[in-house]
């Protein structure tokens, strides 16, 4: 699997999600910096990582939405590109509107910082295909903007569509319908709050995260 | 010119940051608050006879994200309002 990791200034999970990919797929991935304008030929993955881009001024992610390498990423997901965002990852994704919604602040206000139980909801998604639907993982959450938000309508889409990949299975951070992890419409980009690559390996305690990068290379037709 | 940009989250949108101001001024010992709201004011130094709409662009673009968020922008001349319904 040929994957790549954006890079922003603060991104602070980039190294963990490359560890995690070079672990799980034997490869290890292109590490991109925010000002390229272009990506590595023949990507299968681009994995945006979480941490606080350009210290999240403004609004968590909305200054790396704009960055260069955004706009390549767009395109590639717009071929077909899997592209997976995690934690901060998943506001920059959000803010580049590549997956609907909004992550506002946490609704109990302070940083949240846990392993969470996260139930999978549709393992029908690249993203997905290593779990069973309706199971239950725990990965660890450290977020201070977590709190998902969107209108009834696109909530009720997003079910209907099957396109809520994780809940949490309990109170987290406010988070309208218990949402962890959203698809978009083709189904080949993710945002999700919790770290699955953190937890990948038996150092870190459980490795429910470690069958997301599992599926992934299963469906880029590499199975581990 | 000096041009002000409100953003304001929109009615119905819960603002933790607003509840959280609200319990400590009633912790201070202030009462009668019914409600507060947290917002940013963002301030541009703009050249004379830049364009409003080249102002509002910027706010749907990255000044505000309009899934969440109101702008109003505001000069010494005009105020120009974007109210939306609620998320």
């Amino acid at each position: 699997m040929k994957s790549a990791v954006i890079v922003f200034p603060g991104s602070n999970c980039d190294r963990d999600m490359a560890e995690a990919l070079r672990l799980v797929s034997g490869r290890a991935p292109a590490m991109v910096w925010h000002r390229e304008s272009e990506l590595p030929a023949g990507l299968d993955l681009i994995a945006i990582p979480g941490g606080f881009s350009y210290g999240d001024y403004l609004r968590a992610g909305a200054m790396a939405a704009q960055s260069p390498v955004m706009r390549a990423v767009s395109e590639a997901a717009e071929r077909g590109v899997l592209v997976l965002g995690v934690c901060n990852g998943f506001q920059v994704l959000t803010e580049a509107r590549l997956l609907p919604g909004a992550l506002m602040r946490n609704s109990g206000i302070r940083f949240v910082g846990r392993d969470v139980a996260v139930t999978v909801e549709n393992s029908q998604s690249p993203f997905t295909a290593g779990y069973e639907a309706g199971e239950e993982i725990v990965l660890p959450v450290a977020h201070h903007d977590g709190n998902f938000q969107a209108d009834d309508e696109i909530l009720d889409r997003l079910e209907g569509e099957g396109r809520i990949a994780f809940r949490y299975a309990g109170e987290v951070n406010g988070s309208a319908r218990g949402i962890a992890g959203i698809l978009n419409q083709a189904g080949n980009v993710l945002g999700m709050m919790p770290h699955p690559e953190r937890a990948v390996e038996a150092a870190h305690g459980f490795a429910g995260g470690r069958r997301l990068f599992e599926g992934l290379l299963e469906a880029v037709g590499q199975p581990a | 010119m000096k041009v002000r940009v409100y953003v304001t989250l929109k009615k119905g949108v819960l603002d933790p940051q607003g509840k959280a101001i609200h319990h400590a001024l009633e912790g201070l010992g202030f009462s009668g608050i019914n409600d507060v709201r947290a917002g940013k004011l963002i301030e541009l130094d703009m050249e004379e006879g830049a364009g409003d709409d080249d102002v509002e662009e910027m706010c749907r673009k990255l000044l505000a994200n309009t899934v969440i968020e109101n702008f109003v922008i505001e000069n010494d001349k005009v105020r120009i309002e974007r109210a939306e319904s609620a998320a």
